[in-house]
């Protein structure tokens, strides 16, 4: 049984059988008064985020969750199949489970799959991927510099703004944080 | 969890320096003489909400405790005729670690004799705007007069709740003042919030309207100081020990003992007096809008 002296980013607790990730946590304590400690926690599930706060020293119940690097293989249904690169071992997430990393997901992808008692939740892809330009509209040469951007689908269905020098057919870095466009990548 | 340093350690030698002389130089004007009680001390403080250290000998004997706060030994200088005087000292406080705190710290105390808590707020705000000034760091927000509010008002502005709906509650009041009031207290400048409920006395008197006559200040959402005008009835004090001390048994908790000199010292005579206690690591946090106190400290726990 974990408590409250066990909290730091990242570490992953049972709330009514739903797993949650601290994201930030802080001591509070009136210099007369009983400790908290108030944390914003993350749901693995839904990706929501919460606020609660905790009597110091109260005992929690840690998630029993593993993070696994896979590769992903290919679509099915409305699914995607990822395989462990080292047992070979197969398990597949529903496109509402991965979310917006969908949008990330090339042949070969490596991600790190989240599972919680043994099932898998969700993915998190690289930071940075490479993903090519299936539509824009014709870019302006010369325009480098100007602040004004246009949009752009990406070969993954992924939608991002775009500098106007870009155009259908170039290969884009883009920050799968935040999804948004980083440069454009030469050859 | 290290903090990064978000000064640089010599500035914040340089900093804390400064402080520490404006500080002095401030009750140095208001003819306080600077005192010295002891760390190892005899009781900790019986506050349900301190854990203190055990010192013990190298042949196990328990020698004391280290001091939660210099609270008993500089009331007793008052008993015995001290008029203003001020402490800035280590305080040790064994199960506080976070952001805004450290297990050992830097404590300032100031006591008046033949003064009210009204008198301390002052002083907390002269006091404040002039280690400001003397820091450069232009603060017109901490100027006085500051705000103030009763915890009562506190609690219905940023909760919508009374104390009366509260019902004596005082779990219930704790996570409420967490959650929802502290952090909202003092943002644009620093407020006051006075009239603590009577259980919440600890060591201060009552006032004529039955609340608890101690205030506390805050910033930012921090607190600041905790102040009092003092008990200075020797038998109510053996109550609230007393109080203390069962609940501190219930609880399962180290009951301290009662610190008899104290009570002696209480009975044969201490003026009326204000007294404040304010964290120092806190208030150069605040004044520098740093993150956390460790940012403004050499050594914080985690760099040691």
């Amino acid at each position: 049984m974990a408590d409250t002296s066990d909290i730091k980013k990242g570490f992953k607790m049972l709330l009514d059988g739903v797993p949650f990730a601290v994201v930030d946590h802080q001591f509070v304590k009136p210099g007369k008064g009983q400790a908290f400690i108030r944390t914003r926690l993350k749901n693995m599930m839904t990706g929501a985020v919460i606020d609660r706060t905790f009597k110091s020293g109260e005992k929690l119940d840690k998630a029993d969750t593993e993070e696994r690097t896979m590769q992903y293989l290919y679509p099915e249904g409305d699914a995607r199949v990822f395989m462990d690169t080292r047992s070979y071992e197969q398990l597949s997430l529903t496109n509402e489970q991965l979310g917006e990393n969908v949008h990330y997901l090339l042949d070969g992808t490596e991600v790190d799959v989240m599972l919680f008692e043994g099932r898998p939740i969700g993915v998190t892809p690289p930071t940075f991927v490479e993903l090519l330009v299936t539509e824009t509209e014709p870019g302006f040469k010369g325009d480098t510099s100007s602040n004004t951007t246009k949009p752009a689908t990406l070969e993954t269905g992924l939608q991002v703004n775009v500098p106007l020098f870009v155009n259908t057919g170039d290969r884009l870095k883009v920050d799968t944080r935040t999804a948004s466009y980083v440069e454009r990548v030469k050859g | 969890m290290p903090e990064p340093a978000d000064v640089a350690v010599v500035q914040v030698l340089e900093l804390r320096a400064a402080m520490l002389a404006a500080i002095r130089r401030f009750f140095a004007e208001r003819d306080f003489i600077e005192v010295e009680t002891p760390a190892i001390v005899p009781s900790p403080g019986l506050d349900v909400h301190l854990s203190a250290f055990e010192v013990r000998s190298s042949t196990g004997e328990r020698v004391g405790w280290l001091a939660t706060s210099p609270e008993y030994q500089m009331k007793r200088l008052l008993s015995a005729g001290a008029k203003r005087i001020f402490q800035l000292c280590r305080s040790y406080r064994s199960d506080e670690h976070g952001s805004h705190h450290e297990r050992e710290f830097t404590m300032l105390e100031w006591y008046r004799a033949d003064a009210t808590s009204d008198d301390l707020i002052r002083d907390t705000e002269e006091l404040v705007a002039f280690v400001a000034n003397s820091l450069d760091q232009p603060a017109p927000e901490v100027q006085p007069p500051w705000q103030r509010m009763t915890v009562d008002e506190a609690l219905q502005f940023h909760a919508n709740l009374t104390l009366d709906s509260l019902n004596g509650d005082e779990q219930r009041f704790f996570r409420v003042w967490a959650e929802q009031v502290q952090p909202r207290l003092g943002n644009e400048r620093p407020i006051v919030v006075t009239d603590w409920p009577a259980s919440m006395a600890s060591l201060a008197q009552l006032k004529p309207n039955g609340m608890a006559d101690r205030f506390e200040a805050f910033f930012i959402g921090v607190e600041l100081c905790n102040g009092f005008g003092e008990l200075t009835d020797a038998e109510e004090q053996r109550r609230r020990f007393e109080r203390d001390q069962v609940e501190r048994r219930a609880a399962g908790l180290p009951v301290y003992p009662i610190d008899e000199c104290f009570l002696a010292d209480l009975e044969r005579g201490m003026p009326q007096s204000g007294g404040n206690a304010l964290g120092v690591d806190r208030l150069l946090m605040l004044l520098l809008r740093a993150t956390s106190i460790q940012a403004v400290m050499p050594f914080p726990a985690e760099r040691l």
